[in-house]
């Protein structure tokens, strides 16, 4: 029997299933939910691992579902789905149990492992759509699972965040929703297909698909908190450390990253994207967020607050390499939305294990933390210097691909955004990791519960940290070996521009 | 000989007739009784899917005099949904009820109700079609004031009475098709029917004496307030089921009856209210301050939805565009019914818990009760029109083809109304996240929270992504 | 033989489309339960009357057997309608003395519902 057909169907319901069962749990079932978790997960990895040999061997995987001539469901694996799948699977793999020990005493476990998992199995399924209608499917799937993770904690604050957070999701998923829907009444169905597929239109649709565009790019621009659509993703800070670090990494800025470069390759065509001018908008909104993130950034002195301002800024350097005609910059995007999510979610580990071990949640807290905790605070900053671009951290491949992309097309003025950029990132992750390393710790933490009694907190949360620190530095090392997210990157874009 | 059509009406008047005469047995007949139903309800549907369409009259009396049923595609599609739907209801009120003095009086009334439905929807002539109407009309009456409570008797005598004016206003519809044609079975008058001012009065007749019972705005000011005062399950019943036949009568009518002969324009007026009621009735919905109001009011946006379709249907080219708008239409309907039943009861659920069903001191018990919560928020999902419910693939229709056809005024109206839906149904679900005690298991009373549960499960996850069966179901028997 | 026919056709159902439009108005226009359903019945007795007429063929011909079965059915469907709405009504007679019965026709106007 070929399995083929039901491996991407697999591997959205490896976790949604799990998902489902948690729901049903009893609170105190604290075993049978971290199996069910880390069942899902590593079945995953293992689906996933399958379907990389697959794809890079050539296999087609493509799972359909016919609703009504016109409209079907497609999930299928082509370079780029696989990128994004990979990325958020060993991510969750390390949240589920960074979580699993972050959330050990706290109310309402089932229902918020439950959303967990349903919130990765719509990221999977947003990454691994075959066409803009199953796209927008699981994109709104996200919003409907991120909600409850935001709304968690149930305080007035939590309440006010998820409500900020669905009010901008929802309408953008409206634009959206519109914009998928007229593209499909002008050329049918919408499968993404290498270099788009909208240039071979006739010349009288033009002007409908750049009114088109803007809605799409408003829907997707949402969740990528391009400004000035971000202003949901400071508010739902107030999400547990977990789960800021599935909006930040994992899922959901991600997936409208993610969703811009869709368009803009697969959908459009980058070249035709270009021949518009619709690049030019996308180039200046990313530089617009980009500057304005990291200058928000600087005057933060929540710790989480400040990373939230980062990840607006830091994300549009995905948007920006898919605004730069060139296969070098379309590297340079592409590999930044593996590297930021690696980097990002390190950060919020570390913000998270402050939070828990020491309860210092804002930077003027941070003095001498790196003494009290040496292991957390070494993979902050292998994560603040990868955000700055300093090598041999991964960042630093993007900023350089990035770059180069940029001269190679001729658009310098994207190269001063680069270096602004970094400044302003060095200017406010610098002083932290000064006070962190060289200032003298106070006499006592706000708070110092008993984590462990060998390690520097609970080890559940130590080794996510560490580990995806660890992962930014050998993407960065190892970027030339096969099958690095930069290797991987450079084979999405040959097959981007037909080489 | 075993005729599904015959059973599918037959079935639940027995049951009927012996809960009235065994009162001490009526849970158990009853059960027995929708078990029964629904098994022959499905036959139907399965035999209409496998290609034959279906008809019989009744004791071999042939047209004129005699009761013919027939069952198409739509019809089908229809009397499944009701059915499941109907079922769900009968398990989750021998708990709702228990063995009280009101469980006697419901389950007469509740199997009569259900006659009437599997009538309307398989009876095949004009006359039929009206005894049916009333037969509904005066068992939800009836049903919607089990709870004795002075407003329920106030609402439901409202309900009576212009369910009343509306069935009188569609019978004189009838008679004048009579006059001019001599024949009442739907597809003699059909054939029959040709424009002119005689057809276009039956029209204006039967159509808006239907308007009236399916509730489109600005015809719905009986329907909140009947709907929100009955016992949980007869809202479920009434918001999901009974509604839904009007419409479902008026469907029938357009496409069948007047095709051809209602013209665009007139279309085009039935949207405009369409228009009004998804607007008006989600702005209610929003501002209601109790569960079940809002329930009521959200019924309203959405049988304004259906009408959406009629201008698309009129103005559309036969063929796929059509088929394809048909479907979608009907997806909505039967997404529909599966979730507002599944939200009535479950608004059932924490009312009982809890005494009281405002919205603003909601957050405990939707933190206690996780199963109720839940499946407000699947319902919530079919409601707003969030994927993988059957109403968002209705809505990637009804938007495209608005586009494609020109009305793109719809779209908005469509796109507004999601909005709208979001915000009344999160004002809900944000009560469940509060700093209550974490509740130790997900179920409390299984009887009445599975039904519900799956009601809203089945309108949330499978109504949708089994669009092309309906579609197939919907082509065949025609 | 047609002419006569014609006429008596129209005479009555003429009349009985007046009895119905009488019966629309006195609905709308009255507020007590009693009037209203009075005027429904009047309404019920002018389809009725339409229907009574389109079965005529003359005074030497047997009637069309058709309408006449479908206006004893709806005679029996209008009266229990009309028992319906009376047991109704007594029953808020019943639990509110202190009104008079005029008051009733005039259901709740509040669309929120929200009683005490």
């Amino acid at each position: 029997m070929n399995l083929d057909p039901y491996l991407p169907l697999a591997i959205v319901l490896s976790s949604a299933l799990p998902g489902v069962l948690i729901f049903l749990l009893g609170e105190d079932s604290y075993r049978l939910r971290t199996a069910l978790n880390m069942f899902g997960a590593l079945l995953k990895i293992v689906l996933v691992g399958w379907m990389i040999w697959g794809v890079f061997h050539g296999h087609v995987y493509e799972s359909r579902l016919t609703l009504m001539p016109g409209l079907e469901l497609v999930l299928s694996a082509d370079a780029l789905s696989v990128l994004f799948v990979a990325l958020s699977t060993v991510l969750w793999l390390v949240t589920t149990i960074y979580a699993i020990g972050y959330l050990e005493h706290s109310p309402n476990r089932s229902r918020f492992f439950g959303f967990f998992s349903l919130c990765v199995s719509a990221t999977v399924g947003i990454a691994l759509a075959g066409n803009l209608m199953t796209f927008v499917v699981f994109y709104e799937i996200l919003t409907l699972a991120t909600y409850p993770l935001v709304a968690h904690r149930g305080t007035p604050d939590a309440d006010h965040g998820a409500k900020v957070y669905l009010a901008y999701t929802m309408s953008g998923g409206v634009l959206l929703f519109v914009g998928a829907v007229w593209l499909q009444t002008l050329v049918g169905q919408l499968a993404f297909t290498q270099g788009g597929l909208l240039g071979a239109a006739p010349e009288a649709l033009h002007g409908q698909f750049i009114v088109i565009f803007f809605l799409l790019l408003a829907g997707l621009g949402v969740k990528a908190a391009l400004v000035p659509l971000h202003g949901w993703l400071p508010q739902a800070m107030i999400a547990p450390a977990p789960v800021s670090a599935l909006l930040h990494a994992v899922a959901v800025v991600k997936a409208g990253a993610f969703g811009i470069v869709r368009v803009v390759y697969d959908v459009y065509g980058v070249e035709f994207a270009h021949d518009l001018g619709l690049l030019t908008v996308l180039g200046v909104l990313a530089a617009t967020t980009i500057i304005y993130g990291s200058i928000k950034a600087l005057s933060q002195d929540g710790l989480k607050k400040r990373l939230a301002y980062s990840t607006v800024s830091q994300v549009s350097y995905i948007a920006l390499g898919a605004s730069v005609l060139g296969p070098i910059a379309t590297i340079g995007g592409l590999v930044h939305l593996v590297h930021q999510g690696i980097m990002k979610i390190t950060l919020f580990f570390c913000a998270g294990n402050y939070a828990e071990t020491l309860g210092v949640h804002r930077v003027s807290e941070m003095n001498g933390v790196g003494r009290r905790m040496p292991w957390t605070t070494l993979a902050f900053t292998v994560g603040a210097l990868g955000m700055i671009g300093i090598p041999p951290v991964a960042g630093f491949v993007t900023k350089w691909y990035l770059g180069l992309g940029a001269a190679s097309a001729g658009a310098y003025w994207v190269i001063g955004v680069l270096l602004v950029s970094s400044l302003l990132n060095a200017a406010y992750f610098l002083p932290i990791l000064y006070r962190a390393w060289f200032r003298p710790p106070p006499e006592h933490w706000p708070k110092e519960p008993v984590l462990s009694k060998r390690l520097e907190t609970a080890p559940s949360l130590l080794w996510p940290p560490v580990v995806t620190a660890l992962l930014a530095v050998i993407a960065g090392l190892l970027a030339a070996a096969p099958f690095s997210p930069l290797e991987w990157a450079t084979l999405i874009a040959e097959r981007e521009y037909g080489r | 000989m075993l005729d599904p059509l015959a059973l599918a009406v037959a079935l639940p008047l027995l049951g009927a007739l012996l809960v009235t005469m065994l009162p001490g047995w009526s849970r158990t007949l009853g059960m027995l009784t929708a078990l029964a139903t629904t098994g022959v309800a499905l036959w139907l549907t399965v035999t209409v899917w496998s290609g034959e369409g279906l008809r019989s009259d009744l004791g071999g009396w042939g047209v004129p005099l005699g009761i013919g049923l027939r069952a198409d595609g739509l019809a089908a599609a229809l009397v499944a949904m009701a059915n499941l739907v109907a079922l769900a209801i009968s398990i989750n009120a021998t708990g709702y009820f228990g063995a009280a003095e009101s469980s006697r009086k419901f389950w007469p009334l509740w199997l009569l109700l259900w006659t009437a439905l599997n009538g309307l929807f398989l009876a095949a002539d004009l006359f039929n079609l009206y005894v049916m109407l009333e037969l509904l009309g005066l068992s939800a009456a009836a049903l919607g004031a089990l709870t004795g409570t002075r407003e329920a008797a106030e609402a439901n005598l409202r309900y009576l009475l212009v369910g009343l004016l509306g069935s009188m206003t569609y019978l004189l519809g009838v008679a004048l098709l009579y006059t001019a044609y001599g024949v009442l079975d739907l597809e003699l008058v059909a054939e029959a029917l040709t424009p002119g001012p005689v057809a276009w009065s039956a029209l204006a007749l039967m159509i808006g004496g239907l308007l009236l019972k399916s509730a489109l705005f600005p015809l719905h000011f009986w329907l909140p307030p009947a709907h929100a005062n009955a016992p949980a399950p007869v809202s479920a019943a009434l918001s999901a089921l009974v509604v839904k036949a009007a419409v479902y009568l008026v469907l029938r009518l357009w496409l069948d009856l007047f095709d051809g002969i209602a013209t665009l324009p007139a279309a085009m007026l039935l949207g405009l209210l369409g228009a009004g009621a998804v607007l008006w009735g989600s702005w209610r919905a929003l501002r209601a301050e109790r569960l079940k109001l809002l329930a009521a009011y959200s019924t309203v946006a959405q049988i304004g939805y259906l009408f959406l379709f009629l201008p698309l249907l009129t103005a559309a080219p036969d063929g796929d565009t059509r088929e394809r708008l048909l479907t979608a239409l009907v997806l909505l309907a039967l997404t529909h019914g599966f979730a507002k039943a599944g939200f009535f009861l479950a608004a059932g659920l924490v009312q009982k818990s809890t005494g009281h069903d405002r919205i603003r001191e909601l957050g405990g018990a939707a933190q206690s009760l996780p199963a109720a919560t839940f499946t407000i928020g699947l319902a919530g999902v079919a409601l707003i029109g969030l994927p993988p419910s059957g109403t968002f693939f209705a809505k990637w229709v009804l938007v495209g083809q608005a586009i494609a056809l020109g009305q793109w005024w719809w779209a908005l109206v469509a796109m507004a109304g999601t909005l709208l839906a979001a915000a009344y149904v999160f004002r809900v679900l944000a009560r469940a996240f509060n700093r209550e005690p974490t509740p130790k298991c997900f179920l409390t009373d299984p009887r009445t929270e599975i039904p519900a549960l799956l009601l809203a499960a089945l309108s949330a996850l499978a109504v949708g992504l089994a669009a092309q069966p309906i579609a197939v179901l919907l082509g065949a028997g025609v | 033989m047609s002419h006569e026919i014609l006429l008596t056709q129209l005479l009555y159902g003429g009349a009985g489309i007046l009895f119905f439009l009488l019966g629309v108005w006195s609905f709308i226009s009255h507020e007590p339960l009693w009037r209203k359903l009075i005027a429904l019945n009047i309404m019920g007795a002018g389809v009725f009357h339409v229907l009574v007429a389109v079965a005529y063929r003359g005074l030497d011909a047997p009637p069309d057997p058709v309408p006449h079965a479908l206006v004893l059915t709806g005679i029996v469907v209008a009266v229990s309608a009309t028992a319906l709405a009376l047991a109704f009504g007594r029953r808020l007679d019943r639990e509110a003395p202190e009104h008079t019965s005029d008051a009733h026709g005039g259901v709740d106007d509040r669309e929120d519902g929200t009683h005490a």
